[in-house]
């Protein structure tokens, strides 16, 4: 135990460097794949959502995720030791994983700014919010025409599903269904990745629990 | 450009900001390839709507399984300590 102590910052840097390099590896290799694969006419869109379904697979991007969490969990745990239930847990969880996904996807700007929202409005009222919310839960009516323009995807079973697919994947509401089904892709990917570090950082520390 | 169903189509005039059926499927496949498989559907059958209330139910599903996870964590997390310990050792050991 104590010989693994004082190896700490000597393992730590290097992992961090094997970390860099791994993930420089998996972006070149994930980058080959889809030069390979059939690519849509149209998207650039297309590359980059390949690329980032890879990444969020990658053991590097898990690495990363999980001592971003760590330390995130740790500083909150130091600096607000009240209430530190599953709720405050999940939303700096959340935190970390849009903080990962570097702003390229929507649905991580979004987690990032509504963060900032409720902070800000949580201090101005809580009145305006929960107005503001209710409406946008409560209607049902299409957005401006543009889902519309599908000519034969008009089913209505299909559209209340796009919907509701828009209403689940954060920041995608008002998208037109192209945007929110690749942001859903980036998104399972994400999610995935958030449950298998998550999940392995539950066993370390209930094994440690256990030991200590 | 007559629309098969005239009493949802709008304006199909345009053709730049219509969106291709052909796009939309491939986006919809392109999901369904991320999906877990259930044994019981053949891949060439599934309609695009099964394939969105399937995305909606896993994303939930994936979202359930967060929530426990940070339930369990901050549980595990309550007593500092070990924590501090943990945290050394998982560095460590990722």
């Amino acid at each position: 135990m104590a010989s693994m102590l004082m190896k700490n910052p000597v393992t730590s840097s290097d992992r961090s460097i094997i970390a860099r390099r791994k993930k420089k590896k998996t972006n070149l290799s994930s980058k080959d794949q889809n030069e390979n694969t059939i690519i849509n006419h149209n998207n650039n869109n297309n590359n980059n959502s390949r690329d980032s379904t890879n990444e969020w697979k990658s053991q590097a991007q898990q690495q990363v995720y999980s001592s971003k969490l760590l330390k995130a969990l740790h500083h909150a745990q130091t600096s607000a030791p009240a209430p530190k239930g599953g709720q405050a847990v999940r939303e700096v969880a959340d935190r970390v994983l849009a903080a990962t996904a570097k702003g390229r996807s929507k649905w991580s700007r979004a987690i990032l700014t509504n963060r900032l929202k409720l902070k800000f409005m949580k201090k101005q009222s809580k009145r305006q919010s929960v107005a503001r919310s209710k409406p946008s839960r409560l209607t049902k009516k299409p957005r401006a025409g543009i889902m519309l323009k599908l000519r034969t995807k008009s089913l209505p079973a299909f559209q209340k599903k796009a919907r509701v697919l828009s209403r689940i994947v954060p920041g995608c509401q008002k998208q037109p269904l192209p945007v929110v089904l690749e942001e859903a892709t980036d998104y399972i990917a994400a999610l995935e990745m958030q449950v298998r570090a998550m999940s392995a950082l539950a066993d370390l520390l209930s094994g440690a629990s256990s030991t200590s | 450009m007559s629309s098969r169903r005239s009493s949802r189509s709008r304006h199909s005039g345009g053709s730049s900001r219509t969106i291709s059926e052909d796009q939309i499927n491939d986006l919809v496949s392109k999901l369904q390839d991320l999906l877990p498989d259930l044994p019981n559907r053949s891949s060439d059958k599934v309609s695009a709507t099964r394939v969105l209330q399937d995305t909606c139910n896993y994303i939930r599903g994936l979202h359930r399984e967060v929530d426990d996870l940070s339930e369990r964590l901050s549980e595990l997390l309550a007593n500092s300590d070990s924590a501090q310990a943990a945290l050394i050792r998982s560095l460590l050991m990722q």
